[in-house]
């Protein structure tokens, strides 16, 4: 049952060009309404807008005197520019956590497919699985890399792309999955977050080599508790399922890549 | 001084207050029932129905707009018969008024589904001739006086006992005279307005950002065009309106009824606040307290035009 609060931000630190780190005292959010890592929160961004907006959590704990969460966010209109102004101190009016994150088994090894701004939420599965995981993470150049040095101390490996060769190894995400499981195929599941054309590649690589996998998707979002079927995402099997209450994270074979 | 009295009558049916979720917005209650106790409400409107599964619009179904939002989810649901096999069961129990809202391909198919519902003993239908996110029937029916009129009469005709409230689309050149049409076929009430037919476009790809390139505008923007209409509507037509179309406040919920709302929807507004509908409840009575008025039915069709 998600639970609507007022959250206190408490620490603001820019992690890369137009993007944002907020912690924020989220009351006892996180421990009545914890699901999974990849879960969302839904933002109010201001009284002149009517829409919420729909952020990944990165990474969030049970806590006294009050619950923190983290949300990483890149500035990409007017509703993330006016949050991106909002100062430490200030409250926001928070809806979460919504939707179900990734299914994770205690004790699972787990392969963290992320890009660009898909990469945060994966942190909070890096943290869940005490580190068992490798990352591979791309993202468009090295200017725009976030949050190297989190998954380096927690990951038993990261490996990193970019589209321009910048940084790292040149080329996409899916490549690096390919790499990995190449020679090692030893994974619980792969969780993939990031724009939906890695995601494909990703789901692709995945079922050449046989491994399960998870994809958290996006999609414009009205209500974000599943009552306005705004943010439809259609199923292989013909059906509809909805981002906000079904998701974010799907099984990537239910998903149907070619629509 | 004594309580309000904030019960309302709409087509012969009872609400104990006037604040109706409008359908589209609330889903089939369950959703919005995590935050609130639905009898709160006077009522509330579920997802639009047809007589077949409807799989809705492919995405993107939202857009964003100043003090607003397009939709263009196309009348996603599972099936008049799924809705009260799976879901009627738990609704009816609710105290509160569970108003169903119907859309067809056909007059026909209106006819059937007030059948059903009216059968399972649902207390209110709501006739739904003004989607704007569907092909076949919809907003064709809602925009010609003649069509309407045929819709009001087939579902009158196969709804039995349960009153029939028609809703009305923005989208036309003089709402009254299609209210006035549903009214001589025999509808107990009206609601309106549905969305009014909206675009916005991506500037960078130049794509519409809806993948049905326009949509239903809904959200405070709308509120005045709304309140026109109800006006319009009321001063033409002897019959209660829900009236509906960018609701926020309890302040809005006052303004509507002085236009001429027997009873008040909210819609969008539930997006940015879940308990918007909770919270016009209380407003409602708090400003009915303050200014002298026992019941909140004095105030529909108030307003002193000059």
């Amino acid at each position: 049952m998600p639970v609507r609060q007022s959250c206190k931000l408490v620490s603001k630190v820019p992690v890369g060009p137009n993007t944002w780190q907020f912690v924020l005292e989220a009351g006892e959010m996180v421990g009545r309404t914890f699901r999974g890592p990849g879960q969302f929160v839904h933002i109010a961004c201001g009284h002149s807008r009517l829409l919420r907006r729909p952020i990944s959590v990165c990474a969030c704990q049970a806590d006294v005197p009050e619950d923190l969460l983290s949300v990483v966010f890149e500035v990409r209109g007017e509703g993330t520019a006016w949050l991106a102004r909002r100062e430490v101190g200030d409250s926001l009016d928070v809806l979460g956590l919504l939707g179900n994150g990734f299914q994770m088994e205690r004790g699972g090894r787990y392969l963290l497919a992320g890009g660009g701004i898909g990469v945060p939420p994966l942190y909070g599965c890096a943290q869940f699985c005490d580190g068992r995981a490798v990352a591979v993470l791309g993202f468009r150049s090295a200017q725009r890399a976030i949050l190297l040095e989190p998954f380096g101390k927690i990951c038993e490996g990261a490996y990193l792309y970019t589209d321009d060769g910048s940084l790292g190894k040149q080329g996409y995400v899916a490549d690096g999955v390919r790499a990995v499981l190449d020679k090692d195929k030893n994974f619980t599941a792969i969780l993939a977050c990031g724009p939906k054309p890695m995601l494909r590649g990703v789901a692709e690589a995945a079922r050449e080599y046989g491994v399960p996998c998870q994809v958290s998707m996006e999609e414009r979002m009205a209500c974000g508790v599943g009552a306005c079927l705004g943010c439809a995402i259609p199923m292989a099997d013909g059906t509809m399922r909805h981002v906000c209450k079904d998701g974010p994270v799907f099984d990537a074979q239910e998903v149907d890549w070619n629509a | 001084m004594p309580e309000v009295d904030l019960s309302v009558t709409l087509a012969g049916v009872r609400l104990k207050n006037p604040i109706v979720p409008v359908s589209g917005t609330f889903g089939f209650g369950e959703e919005y029932g995590q935050f609130f106790d639905l009898s709160r409400l006077g009522g509330f409107c579920v997802k639009g129905l047809t007589l077949h599964p409807r799989n809705g619009n492919p995405p993107p179904r939202i857009a964003e707009t100043p003090m607003g939002m397009l939709n263009s989810v196309g009348l996603q649901n599972p099936g008049v018969d799924a809705f009260l096999e799976k879901e009627w069961p738990r609704l009816r129990a609710l105290d509160t008024v569970v108003i169903a809202n119907i859309s067809g391909n056909t007059p026909a198919e209106y006819g059937q589904m007030c059948e059903k519902l009216s059968e399972a003993g649902v207390p209110l239908i709501e006739v739904n001739v003004s989607c704007p996110n569907v092909k076949a029937g919809g907003l064709a029916y809602g925009t010609r006086p003649e069509l309407c009129a045929e819709v009001t009469r087939e579902a009158k005709a196969h709804a039995g006992r349960t009153p029939v409230m028609v809703k009305l689309s923005p989208n036309v050149t003089d709402i009254t005279e299609i209210a006035k049409a549903a009214a001589d076929a025999g509808a107990d009430a009206l609601s309106l307005i549905n969305t009014l037919r909206g675009m916005r476009i991506d500037l960078e790809t130049r794509r519409p950002i809806l993948r049905m390139n326009t949509g239903g505008l809904s959200g405070p923007a709308v509120l005045p065009v709304a309140l026109r209409m109800v006006w319009e509507v009321h001063s033409a037509v002897d019959l209660p309106i829900l009236g509906m179309g960018g609701v926020a406040s309890a302040r809005d919920a006052v303004e509507m009824l002085l236009a001429g709302a027997t009873a008040v929807g909210m819609g969008s507004a539930i997006f940015a606040d879940p308990m918007a509908p909770v919270k016009a409840v209380e407003g409602l009575e708090n400003w009915c307290e303050s200014h002298g008025i026992a019941a909140v039915r004095e105030l529909t069709g108030g307003a002193r035009p000059w």
